[in-house]
């Protein structure tokens, strides 16, 4: 037997054939189909709007010109594309700005939670002086003025900003997640004796892992979006890729569609794998 | 084993504890009881230095805790304390729970830790329980883990917060029952307790408190029956009741 709605019952007693109707309009809004038809019909109006859109100015698609920039095939076989060359890059960047923005991160946060005022100060200070200036400006900072003091490159002053920028949002998540932990844990883990480091390292830091991976795995697609930014300082990553490409050939429809989507995947990828993590280390209580 | 003098402490303008002296000697049973606010809890907790007195002195085994103290921690690891909400480590299992206070402040081999968590899992009557989660357990079992876990660093000194008060009314003889036991090792212990029964049967002195003071000190005989402060008389009234 197929499960009325709650609110339906009532009505249902009172008025029959309207309340029958209204049931079926409920079941069809809900079925599977319904919304898959309306899906490809929405993104169907959007594909339709940019074409006739791309077709009153002119534009001349070529597809067919794309798949050489993702993977080449000569006569030595296959070659990697630039737009997959560019796609390491970002990863590369990526991974290490990510690490040194969580390292910095959680140095960051336990100064901040620590008793001692200096340390306090000092992290407020940073997180306040970070957190209040563009990414750009940031960037600029570090590369132009930072940079020729300590010789740094493109690509090192790239991983800095980056995770000097992300670091404090990242500093956040700890704090806010290592103060989510219950105060009796603290104090059961100090009366049996353990210090203060240890307090963090076995008992709070483990039980604040839950708390801290949704917001993180947010943080890192955060991070590989912002990585786009570099492309300003010429770091032959995926967007700075797409751009020369499109100053050789101008098919910047083409090229953009597909940038978009190397980012995409590779933030939903992310996404799925962090979701395995998160049940992997979902605390029983 | 433990001499307090004057002791008072304030949580910002309010007085938790006002000129409170009290001492206890090795071996010693005592119960503090008194209305909610009164000021137990801060005063078992200002042993082992989980609140941080304001005045007077407080020695435990000879040391002075204060700012001064050099090493808190080694005082911790003579002092057992059993809360009243358990506070087991929910992301360990009740071994690890018992085994990370020896291991990691008291640097033993995981081996001795292990064997001697299950003798004190044992010695609470729970052996079978040593690879579950706290979540996994009842209330009853929970709270005789945490006394296990205390025990496991062979403290000298037992701190009781209430232990019983967050129980259901069917568990709370089993925890009893293992401090009874407890108490008859000559083990040195001090119990905030609302258990008359327990304190009864087990306390060598008896302790009253109101408003942050101690208004009362007698042996439980005397105290039961012949309180000599009015307060502590409306007290035992509204306890002994029924």
């Amino acid at each position: 037997m197929p499960k009325t709605h709650p609110s339906l019952i009532k009505f249902q007693s009172s008025q029959h054939r309207t309340a029958d109707a209204g049931r079926w309009v409920r079941l069809m809004l809900d079925s599977r189909l319904m919304s898959i038809l309306l899906y490809v019909l929405i993104m169907g109006l959007i594909i339709r709007v940019l074409m006739t859109g791309a077709q009153a100015i002119g534009y001349n698609w070529q597809w067919y010109r794309v798949s050489d920039y993702i993977l080449e095939m000569t006569d030595d076989g296959f070659q990697v594309g630039e737009l997959l060359l560019g796609l390491v890059t970002t990863i590369d960047l990526t991974f290490r700005s990510f690490a040194l923005a969580v390292a910095i991160g959680l140095v960051i946060a336990l100064l901040q939670l620590s008793s001692l005022m200096i340390g306090s100060r000092i992290a407020i200070g940073f997180i306040e002086f970070v957190r209040n200036l563009p990414l750009l400006v940031l960037l600029y900072l570090i590369y132009y003025v930072v940079g020729p003091i300590f010789d740094l490159g493109r690509f090192t002053a790239s991983v800095l900003c980056l995770a000097v920028y992300h670091s404090v949002l990242v500093a956040e998540i700890f704090r806010a997640a290592i103060q989510a932990v219950p105060l009796g844990q603290w104090e059961a883990a100090r009366a049996i004796g353990l210090s203060t480091p240890q307090c963090y390292r076995y008992i709070l830091i483990p039980q604040s892992v839950k708390f801290i991976l949704p917001p993180l795995t947010g943080e890192a697609v955060h991070l590989i979006k912002s990585s786009a930014i570099v492309s300003v300082i010429a770091v032959a990553e995926l967007t700075t890729m797409g751009r020369n490409i499109i100053s050789d050939t101008y098919m910047s429809f083409e090229i953009w569609f597909t940038v978009a989507a190397i980012y995409l995947i590779f933030t939903l990828i992310l996404s799925i794998f962090v979701t395995f993590l998160e049940k992997k280390f979902e605390v029983i209580n | 084993m433990i001499e307090i003098r004057g002791l008072g402490m304030y949580f910002g303008k309010f007085q938790a504890l006002s000129n409170v002296s009290l001492s206890v000697e090795a071996g010693e049973k005592v119960v503090i009881c008194g209305p909610s606010g009164s000021g137990k809890s801060t005063l078992i907790r200002c042993i082992n230095r989980l609140e941080e007195h304001s005045s007077g002195q407080l020695f435990v085994d000879g040391v002075e805790i204060g700012e001064e103290t050099r090493n808190i921690r080694n005082v911790r690891m003579e002092i057992g304390m059993v809360f009243q909400q358990f506070n087991l480590f929910p992301h360990l299992t009740v071994l690890d729970n018992l085994t990370v206070g020896p291991v990691r402040v008291r640097k033993m081999s995981r081996r001795d830790a292990e064997r001697r968590a299950r003798k004190y899992l044992q010695r609470v009557h729970i052996p079978e329980q040593a690879d579950k989660y706290p979540s996994q357990l009842s209330g009853g079992q929970q709270q005789r883990v945490a006394i296990a876990r205390s025990l496991c660093m062979e403290p000298k000194i037992m701190l009781f917060d209430e232990p019983t008060s967050a129980l259901d009314p069917e568990m709370i003889n089993e925890v009893l029952d293992v401090m009874v036991e407890l108490a008859s090792t000559g083990m040195t212990m001090i119990c905030v307790t609302h258990e008359m029964g327990f304190a009864r049967k087990v306390a060598d002195k008896m302790v009253f408190m109101e408003e942050g003071e101690i208004i009362e000190t007698a042996p439980p005989e005397e105290f039961f029956n012949h309180p000599r402060s009015k307060r502590c008389q409306m007290f035992l009234d509204k306890v002994l009741e029924h």
